[in-house]
Parts: structure tokens; sequence; C-alpha cells
């Protein structure tokens, strides 16, 4: 006769899959710190905080997508939001400081945010794409016809200034540490946020939004927490990114732009944690390589080519397919 | 001379008659949008490529091969219809069961491939294409003059919604077409070739498209990017009237092209914007839609 399995030995196994699969994870983020710690020594520092800056940007797209399932197709508002805000606000008042200029960047993107949110919540799927696109238009057009944007010529010499007044943010090591701070604790709170019961309402609305409305939870609600929080952070990356190359332009706000974020979270694999990083990490060597090669001009076309193979050949993207792969051969 | 609000009324109606010819593109972009949308769940984010294709395929046929605008006005549409069906077939097909989302994706990255590659091309300055000499000239109606070309596109742009109207609401295609956006499992089912009736469904709101590009072609700027643009206002008119209704697409269409002209004569710089101010508004009172059904 067989010994019938006790539940407290699968429960137990579940815990043993759990650690492993845990110090699996700690593993690997050890590693990507201490790279990204040392990489300014090898890279340069600005190069490292363009894919930093987009990293966070398609970290705080992909909450909305990847794990709420709400597909914005206006996300590049939120960025020039950021920017322009910190932008002017370190011009103009050169008594701030930077945290401070990046903070009411911040702040500025997330009431945009709000009012994105309240507005497209209103209607679902493709629709909730075309209105998050319209309403971004409507943001574009306002900063091409607001003086303090500088129009079709944008804003230039936004000076980094100093943080806290103590460190010159001049120095290009200076401003990659702090951009990478700011990075490493926007990711750890996404991971918090997904993690949390917040976060598992979330993957739910995802799955099965009337289930979720059935089980009691005020979806419209969670959809707009969600929406707000990932206006907010990618409002942060249009600031740092403001501050980092001193430029705020209308390129940031155009939905070439959002575009360009969906793609980063769909190549590094949406849904995953670490997939936007990488994503956003391979879209902007892409761009650069090419930028410097005689294809400099097909850029477009090739982010079209690279979206169409994506969407048809590996869904999941790079992150998400390694993911099947280690779970298909190493478990 | 009489004005209006203080306007002039030719002013006002010059300024009328831009926005409905503007409405009728609109119109003819949402007709195709809510065809392609009704069998296919999927909002096609190429439609901007495909009206700007066809603006462009008239320039080059003409340039090349002299092919005049009358065979343009309907060769052009099933080239493009055509290219837009291969696409279908090669492409959309092969994640027809995935979310709809990734089949919009998917027509994005094509969008941005024809859109990149054509502008390596022909750059984005613009092409000329001369108008038919028949189009030369207008009418003086009173109070305003009125382009015999202008008042060929209103023309020709409600003879196309109208048939099609027709098509959808009278005929037997139309009949399957509206009882595969029921359940296309079930017409399967009676033995009716779905997959073709989506491919066709696809290519006819392709060919819609490019016959709005054709009509586009002499009075606007022709170039690479044309489509881009209009496809995002045409978005939002999308928004404002919902895709329930075959007629609520023409109508929603040519009133926020008559709103837009309005606002230029009023409020020139807001025009870019207001459609899309209405389309604010319209979620804020009506989320679902002037003539929507679903949310």
């Amino acid at each position: 006769m067989n010994q019938p399995i006790k539940s407290t030995d699968i429960h137990q196994s579940i815990l043993d899959d759990q650690k492993s699969q845990d110090r699996r994870k700690m593993m690997i983020n050890g590693v990507l710190l201490l790279v990204l710690l040392a990489a300014p020594l090898a890279i340069y520092p600005v190069f490292l905080m363009k894919i930093l800056c987009f990293s966070l940007f398609a970290v705080a797209f992909n909450l909305l997508f990847g794990f709420t399932g709400l597909l914005s197709f206006g996300h590049a508002a939120f960025l020039a939001a950021g920017g322009y805000t910190t932008g002017y606000l370190l011009s103009n008042y050169s008594g701030l400081g930077t945290e401070m200029g990046i903070i009411a960047g911040t702040l500025v993107a997330t009431g945009l945010g709000l009012a994105f949110a309240l507005l497209s919540i209103r209607r679902q799927g493709i629709y909730f794409a075309m209105v998050t696109l319209a309403l971004a238009q409507l943001v574009f057009f306002f900063f091409v016809q607001s003086e303090f944007t500088g129009g079709e010529d944008g804003m230039h010499g936004i000076p980094r200034g100093e943080l806290f007044g103590l460190v010159s943010l001049e120095d290009n090591l200076n401003m990659y540490y702090f951009v990478l701070a700011v990075f490493i604790a926007c990711y750890l709170l996404v991971q918090r946020v997904v993690g949390s019961p917040f976060g598992q309402v979330l993957k739910a609305i995802k799955q099965n939004e009337p289930r979720a409305v059935s089980l009691g939870y005020n979806v419209d609600r969670y959809k707009i927490l969600a929406f707000v929080l990932s206006a907010a952070l990618a409002g942060l990356a249009g600031s740092m990114k403001s501050v980092v190359f001193q430029l705020a332009s209308l390129n940031d706000a155009h939905w070439h732009m959002s575009g360009e974020v969906i793609l980063m979270t769909l190549v590094g694999g949406m849904g995953t944690l670490l997939g936007p990083v990488v994503g956003a990490t391979f879209v902007v060597n892409v761009e650069y390589q090419l930028s410097q090669g005689p294809l400099r001009d097909w850029v477009d076309p090739i982010l079209g080519a690279i979206f169409v193979l994506t969407v048809l050949a590996f869904r999941s993207g790079i992150v998400g397919e390694i993911q099947k792969f280690m779970r298909r051969n190493l478990s | 001379m009489s004005m209006i609000f203080g306007v002039p009324l030719a002013v006002l109606s010059g300024q009328l008659l831009i926005g409905v010819i503007n409405g009728a593109f609109y119109a003819l972009l949402s007709l195709g949008l809510a065809v392609i949308f009704g069998l296919l769940k999927i909002i096609n984010f190429a439609h901007g490529a495909m009206y700007m294709l066809g603006a462009l395929v008239t320039v080059v046929l003409f340039d090349a091969l002299g092919i005049n605008y009358w065979v343009a006005l309907f060769l052009v549409p099933i080239i493009v219809g055509a290219f837009g069906m291969l696409i279908e077939y090669f492409l959309l097909r092969r994640i027809a069961g995935q979310d709809h989302i990734y089949s919009l994706l998917l027509t994005f990255g094509v969008a941005l491939i024809i859109q990149g590659v054509l502008t390596n091309i022909y750059g984005v300055s613009g092409l000329r294409y001369t108008m038919p000499d028949i189009f030369k000239g207008g009418v003086n109606l009173g109070f305003m003059f009125l382009p015999y070309y202008r008042a060929w596109v209103i023309v020709a742009a409600l003879l196309v919604c109208f048939g099609t109207w027709f098509i959808i609401e009278k005929t037997k295609l139309g009949s399957y077409l509206r009882a595969g956006t029921e359940d296309s499992q079930l017409m399967q089912g009676f033995g009716i070739n779905v997959p073709l009736l989506i491919s066709l469904t696809y290519g006819f709101g392709v060919m819609l498209a490019a016959f709005a590009g054709v009509l586009a072609a002499p009075i606007y700027s022709v170039t690479p990017v044309m489509g881009s643009s209009i496809l995002i206002v045409v978005f939002a008119v999308v928004v404002i009237g919902g895709m329930g209704s075959i007629g609520g697409a023409i109508i929603t269409g040519i009133l926020m092209g008559v709103v837009e002209g309005l606002t230029k004569t009023f409020y020139p710089p807001a025009s870019s914007a207001v459609i899309f101010l209405v389309m604010v508004v319209v979620l804020m009172f009506r989320p679902t839609g002037l003539f929507g059904k679903e949310a």
C-alpha cells in the first residue's frame, strides 16, 4: 500500500522550491548590482544613464501593461511632463535643489496621470489604448504651443545643479550614481508593489476582470492607482532624463516615444520584473549602434520589424523566454 | 459683406467647407476601422499607413506610368487592398487566437515599417500631384467660392460611405459579415469560409483607407508621414462616436470635421486640439460614445 503523501510534505517542497528560486533571484540581482556599480569604469556614464532612465520608464510602463493588462499608448506624455517641469524649474529658479526639481516633475506627471486615468478607465481594451493615445496627443499639442517648453526648439542647457546642495551633479560619475540609486529604489518599489496583495489584485484584474469585480474588488480604484503610480515613475524617469541630458524636447512627448516604451517592454518580457530593463537596454543599444552605421536612416523600419518579429515569434520577450526555458529544463 | 459673430460669412463658410471635407476623410477612415473592428476585433494601427499608401501610390503611378486620376481611383484601392490582404494572410492570421492587443501591436509595427521605408525613399518634404484639368476652377455660390474638386471629394466620400452602408446592411455578403461579427464560430459551422471572409473584410477596410488617400492626393501634401497624425485624430473620432454603427461612424466623422472648421474660424490655436477636447467631454458624460453600445 502506498504511503499517502502528507500535505505538509507538499507544503515543504513548495517552500523549498520557493527558497531556491528566491536564492537564484537574489544571486541574479546581486550580480546585476555589482555590474551596475562597476559599469562606468568601462562604459561612458551618460550612455549608461540613458539606459537607466529608459529602463525606469519601461519598468513604470510595465507595471500598467504587464501586471495590470492595461495598454497605455500615451506614456510619452508623462515622460515629457516630468522632463519639461523639472527643466523649467531648474532653468528658472537657480536656488532650487536638483532633487526638488525632480520631485516637482514627478508630482506634475502624477497629477497628469490621475487625469488620464480618470478619463481612460471609462473605456476598456483597445478603446483604452486609443483614449490614452488621443489624450497624449492633446498634451503634445499643449507642449508644442506653450512658450515655456521652447516649442519646436525644446529646452536646452538645463543646469544639473547640486544634490541637496552638497554634491555637484555636473560630474558625470556623481550623476550616474544618483541616477542608479533612484533607479534601484524604484525597481525595488515596483518589486514590492507587484508582490503585495495590491499587486495580486492587479494580476487578477489582468487575468479576468469580471471575476475580480465579482469577488468584490473595486476594480476601477485599483486601475486608477496602478495608472497613477505608473505615470509617476514615468514622470520621474523623464525628470531625471532632462537633468542628465540637460535637455527636454518634443521627442519625449511624441507618440513615437509611447510606441518605443511598448517595444522595450515587449522585447524584454512584459509582466516580468527584469524584462523592461533588458528590453530598454536592448532597444537603446540597437538605436545607438544603428545611428553610428550605414543604416542610420533605417532605425524606424528596423524597430518596426523587431516589433513584428516579437509579436509573431516570441511574445514572452527575452526574459520571458529565458524563464520558460529554465522552467522546462531546470526544474 | 455680411458678418456672423464678427466673422465674415465667406470666411466662415470657407472654413465650414474645409471642415466638411476633413470630416469626409475622418468618416472614410473611421468607417474602415469600424468595418475591420467588427469582424477581426482589432484596431488597425496600420490604417494611417494604408491611407498614405493610397495617396503615394496614386502619385507614383502617375509619375511613372502616367496613370490618370480616374483609373487610380479604382486601381489604387485594389492594389493597396490586396497588399492589406497579404498582411492579414501572412501576419495577422498567425496570431489570430491571441489577445487582441497583440494584433494591435503587430499593425503598429507594420505601420512603422511602411512609413520608415517610404520616408527613406521619398523623403518627408511632400510629393506634388497635379489636379486633373476637369477639376480646375470652381463655382461662385454668391456667399462663397466652391472649388470643383472639393465638391467632388464630398460627393465621392458620401457615395462610398453610403455604398459601404448598403453592402453591409442590405446585401447577402453584408449579412455574412454581420453574422460573423456576432459569432464567427457558428458561421464556420454553417459552412461559410470565415478565414476568407476575414481576409476580404480586412482588405475592404484597407481599400476604404486607400480610397481616402487617392481623394487626398490632389489637395493635401503627399508624404510618407501624412497618415500617422490623421490616424490619431481618427482614433479620437472613433472614441467619440463608438464603433457600434456604420451610420454613427459617418455622422461623427463629418461632425468632427465641422467642429474643427468652426474652431479654426473662431479660435485658431485650439483647432488642432479641439477634437481631443470633445473626446474628453464625451468620455466624462457619455463614456460609451455618442453611438456606441459597448463600454
